[in-house]
Order: structure tokens, then C-alpha cells, then sequence
């Protein structure tokens, strides 16, 4: 197994690095930057770290204020806080200014585990994308998550990033991060399977799995899904005879939907959607809770399969 | 004080009234009970407190001021294009497809800094503002305009805390207390009080003015330029559609524009106090 690393720790020390090149950057956390890993940011710069308390409404309406006097704003929390929470100042005061906020949001999907679903925001792609100037990008891994938020930084605007609680594998043959634009990690023919942070790597799992049986999926990463990348999908669209769309989100409104959209206006194809049916979540281990909601290899195999029967 | 000035401000605030009503009587709705009630504060911060400059709205040593209850917009319009950050032809578009005044505030327009409308978030705004200007060394100072039903929301109180909690003393907030909300009369609706002990036992300094009285509020504007240390609130004692007598106290205007017949008595009964000046 590939090596595990926490995007969250590549996130805190992204930030370290970029607050040693720009004086500008101001990083904020509503009461979990031990989590989030702000910390270590706020251990280094202490007078540009503000810790908001327990009060995401205010810590995003303070970052819009911030921004507005040209600061870079960084500012983090769980994903179910950093987005439902302060969903009305994040549209009105970040993204309709169209100000260099920064979200980036830990704890995001199912694999938050034990702490059930208060915690696990599986809604939070949905909210976000549907914001007007927001950009929203899910990484696939550690590394990922330092070049997407080395790309938010240079990319001016609001951007929604979401990391994980838990470990994630290394994804390897990862192409350079270019925002809006996913890439291909295995070449393959008649499927795709298309999806965005964790589970690029179980679709990498469900490869192993088909190529036994002599199938080849195209194996695809789209780490942004505003801007979605309209060229690739359309493209694999021409290709191949159906989508699994896989992600650690509901299915209403997140990758899956997105995709949907695009071909639908293009070249409908068949699609299956691999993530949380329209539930919450509840207690487990991750693993246990990825068995559960139906976001194994087995069960991107099995859509797979379908696809092909009905093909 | 000096009475030309006092004048001057007086004159001001009563030209800012005369616009409002008849931005709102062309523009057909909006909200002139909460713009009448602040013309004097919105004067003393443009033509006395504030350090702006019209003819370069980003000069980065301006103060800022937010506009946290942004449906009195045609009150800071009124004020922006009489301190000449835009032609006044434009006030008679507000709200129209494509006018640089939008409905609520919006950063099309010369001179605001950030949008509002939706409640209860400015004081957050101007906290940032007043974070990222200490930060930069700058003495420029921070005024952020609240309603008074609007600090029914609880976004106002998470920042009065953080504002205290930072010591940002070159943030100065004001509170619109003209007593009515849309639904009626704020104690009926969702008592505020005891007000000034709420901001107090937040970490504010709080001082209180007669939100007409042009001398009280320079002098608690000037005060509010002494504390150092915290935050200062200035609670701003005003009459919902102030100016025109059969606004005042009215709730039924707080979102009604006034009709054609309407906006002739009003501009008569404003021209008339102008007179008395």
C-alpha cells in the first residue's frame, strides 16, 4: 500500500511556506487549528493569525473585511462549519465581492467516522459550487492539497478547498495541479471512472479489480469541480459507452451531479453516481462507514459492470 | 464648536433628506424610514469625521466606513455624490437594471467598500477592515453603521465579542436606535435593551447621542477617537423618518417609497426646516 499522509499537515505547512514569501497573508480558524493544522501558521506568525473562536459566521465575514484591504485570506475549519454554517456570509460578503478569501475546509465526507454525521458534511461541494464566483476544489491526496492551495494563493478570488480527517494514500502518477483541469491516470476504453479526492484512490483499487476480469476503465481525476473541466469529460464522453462518478459527497449535487450536467448538454451518456444516497451519515471507523454507504472497489465494480451489461 | 460648521452639517443632512425622498419616489420602492434616520450621522462621518478623498475612493489612507444596514443605502448615495464620488444624475437610477446603485450596497459604486443587505454581518466587515489596517501600521480608522433590529442577529454579538476580544480601537460602531423594525416597534418585536449594558459587558466603550444633534455626535465621534484599548458604540438616539411628519414614527415606511403627492409635501415640509437653518 502506498504511503499515508494527512492532507491536513501538507495543508498547515503549504501555508507556513507561502506566509514566509508573502507578508500579506492572513490566516484565520474558528477554535480547531490543531485540527486543521493553522496552528502551525499561527505558531510562526502569531500577529497574522486570528483565532475566531467557536464563530464561523463572523470568522468569514471578518476574512471579506480583511480582504478588502488587500490581505489574502486564508481561513479553515470542518467542512460542515465552513460551509452550511456561514453559508449566507460566505455568498454575500465573500464570493459576491468576489474577494481573495481562501477557504479551506478539513473534515469533509463520510470518512470523518466516529464522530457521525453532525460532523460529516457530505453536502458541502453542493453548496459551494452552486455560489457564483467560488471555486471549488476536492485534492486526491497530500501532495495534491499543497499544490491546490499553492494555486489558490496565486489565483485571485474565493475558493472553497476540501481536505479530509483521515490519512490518505499517495495517488501515484499524479499530473502537476492546473486548476479546472482534471487528467487521466489510467488510459483505458469503453468506461470511465471519474472521480475527486479520496476516492480517486478507490477507483484505483476497483482498477485492480476489473483489469482480472479484462476490463480497463479509464481511471480519471477531477480534483476541480468549479470550473469543471468541460473539454476532458466531453472528450471521454465520445469514448466510451458510460461514467462512474465516485465521491465522498451525496450524490445530489456534488462531482456526479456536475458531470450529469455537462454530458447531458453535450452527449448523454449513461452515468452511475458512487456516493451517499441522499442520507446522513452516522458513527463508525471510516472503513467500516465506507463498506456501509457503498463507497468500495467492490461497488465501482459492480456499477462498472452495469454499464457494460446495459451498454 | 464652530457654528458655520455646525450650519453647514445641519444643511448637509437636510440635503441628504430631500435626496432620499426623491431618489425613492422616482425608484418607486426601497426604504426611506431608516435613510431619514441617519442622515446626521452619515453627514458628520462625510463631511466632518471622515479622511476620504472623492476623487481617489482607494487613497489607502482613507478611514472606511460599512454600511451594515444596507437598506439605507440612498442615505450614504446621497452623502457619496454630494461629496462628489459620482454625478448626481445617477441617484435618480437607483435600482434600476444596470445602475451603479443597486438596491443595497454593492461595490459598483464609487465609494463603497464592501456590499451588504444581508443582516447582521458588517460589524464582522468592519473588523477585518479594522485587523488588516492595524496590521499595516495605519492610523486610518473604521465606521460601521448598524440598524437597530438589525442587531437582532447573532453575527452582530460574535463580533462585538471579537472586536472587544482584539482590542481593535480604531473600530467605531454605530447603532441606527430609531426603535422600529419592519413588523413594528423593536420592544413589541424582539427587545434589544437593556442596550447599552449589553455592549458594555461585551467590552465596548459605549456612548450615547442624540442621533439628530450635529454637536453630540461630533463630540461622541471625537471621544470615540480617545479610547484606546477596545472597541467604541455609539449609540445613535434617532426618530424613524425623521424630517418629514408624516414618516416619523411611521413603520409602514420603513420599505414603502413615497408616492408622487407624497414626495411633493415631503420636499415642501424639508424645504421649509432648510429655511430655519
Amino acid at each position: 500500500m502506498a504511503e499515508l499522509f494527512y492532507a491536513r499537515d501538507f495543508y498547515g505547512k503549504t501555508l507556513v511556506e507561502l506566509g514566509r514569501k508573502d507578508p500579506n497573508i492572513v490566516v484565520l480558524d474558528a477554535d480547531l487549528s490543531g485540527s486543521t493544522r493553522t496552528a502551525l501558521f499561527g505558531r510562526e506568525f502569531p500577529e497574522r493569525f486570528f483565532n475566531m473562536g467557536v464563530a464561523e459566521q463572523n470568522m468569514m465575514a471578518t476574512a471579506s473585511g480583511l480582504a478588502s484591504c488587500g490581505k489574502v485570506v486564508f481561513a479553515s475549519t470542518f467542512s460542515m462549519f465552513a460551509s452550511a454554517r456561514a453559508l449566507d456570509q460566505i455568498r454575500n460578503t465573500i464570493s459576491y465581492n468576489n474577494f481573495n478569501v481562501k477557504i479551506v475546509a478539513s473534515h469533509g465526507g463520510i470518512t470523518v467516522g466516529e464522530d457521525g454525521s453532525s460532523h460529516q458534511a457530505l453536502e458541502d461541494i453542493s453548496f459551494m459550487r452552486v455560489i457564483p464566483n467560488m471555486k471549488v476544489v476536492v485534492p486526491c491526496d497530500a501532495e495534491e492539497t499543497r499544490e491546490a492551495v499553492i494555486s489558490a494563493y496565486k489565483t485571485p478570488g474565493p475558493f472553497y478547498i476540501r481536505v479530509g480527517r483521515a490519512k490518505v494514500p499517495q495517488i501515484e502518477g499524479k499530473k502537476p495541479f492546473v486548476l479546472g483541469q482534471g487528467y487521466i491516470l489510467n488510459e483505458g476504453e469503453d468506461l470511465a471512472i471519474i472521480s475527486c479526492g479520496f476516492m480517486v484512490y478507490q477507483a484505483l483499487r476497483a482498477l485492480e479489480i476489473l483489469k482480472k476480469q479484462g476490463v480497463n476503465p479509464y481511471v480519471v481525476n477531477i480534483h476541480t469541480i468549479k470550473p469543471i473541466d468541460e473539454k476532458l469529460i466531453s472528450e471521454l464522453a465520445e469514448k466510451v459507452k458510460g461514467f462512474v462518478v465516485c465521491e465522498e459527497h451525496s450524490i445530489i449535487g456534488g462531482l456526479g451531479s456536475t458531470v450529469a450536467e455537462v454530458v447531458s448538454e453535450r452527449k448523454p451518456l449513461l452515468i452511475k453516481r458512487i456516493g451517499i444516497r441522499d442520507s446522513f451519515g452516522q458513527s463508525g471507523t471510516p472503513g467500516e462507514l465506507l463498506k456501509f454507504y457503498g463507497l468500495e472497489p467492490e461497488n465501482i465494480t459492480q456499477a462498472c459492470l452495469e454499464i457494460l451489461r446495459n451498454a | 464648536m464652530n457654528p458655520a460648521k455646525i450650519k453647514f452639517l445641519k444643511k448637509k443632512a437636510n440635503q441628504i433628506r430631500k435626496l432620499i425622498i426623491k431618489m425613492l419616489s422616482r425608484a418607486g420602492s426601497g426604504h426611506p424610514g431608516g435613510s431619514l434616520s441617519c442622515a446626521e450621522i452619515i453627514t458628520c462621518l462625510y463631511f466632518e469625521v471622515m479622511r476620504h478623498n472623492p476623487k481617489d475612493p482607494n487613497w489607502p489612507e482613507r478611514d472606511r466606513f460599512h454600511l451594515s444596514k444596507g437598506h439605507a443605502c440612498p442615505a450614504w448615495y446621497s452623502a457619496l455624490s454630494l461629496a462628489g464620488y459620482f454625478e448626481e444624475k445617477h441617484l435618480f437610477t437607483l435600482r434600476r437594471l444596470g445602475s451603479i446603485l443597486q438596491g443595497h450596497p454593492d461595490r459598483r459604486t464609487p465609494g463603497v467598500e464592501v456590499a451588504s443587505g444581508s443582516l447582521g454581518q458588517g460589524l464582522s466587515v468592519a473588523l477585518g477592515m479594522s485587523l488588516a489596517l492595524r496590521l499595516d501600521k495605519r492610523d486610518s480608522r473604521v465606521y460601521c453603521l448598524m440598524g437597530d433590529g438589525e442587531i437582532q442577529e447573532g453575527n452582530i454579538w460574535e463580533a462585538a465579542m471579537a472586536s472587544a476580544h482584539f482590542k481593535v480601537d480604531n473600530l467605531c460602531g454605530i447603532v441606527d436606535y430609531n426603535r422600529f423594525q419592519i413588523d413594528g416597534r423593536i420592544e413589541k418585536i424582539m427587545n434589544i435593551e437593556p442596550l447599552v449594558n449589553k455592549w458594555e459587558s461585551f467590552g465596548w466603550h459605549v456612548v450615547q447621542a442624540d442621533g439628530h444633534n450635529i454637536e453630540e455626535l461630533l463630540e461622541a465621534f471625537g471621544e470615540a477617537k480617545q479610547i484606546k484599548g477596545k472597541p467604541t458604540v455609539i449609540i445613535a438616539h434617532t426618530v424613524k423618518g425623521k424630517g418629514v411628519s408624516f414618516m416619523e414614527h411611521v413603520v409602514d415606511f420603513h420599505g414603502r417609497a413615497p408616492t408622487k403627492e407624497e414626495e411633493k409635501i415631503a420636499l415642501k415640509e424639508l424645504e421649509d426646516l432648510e429655511g430655519f437653518i
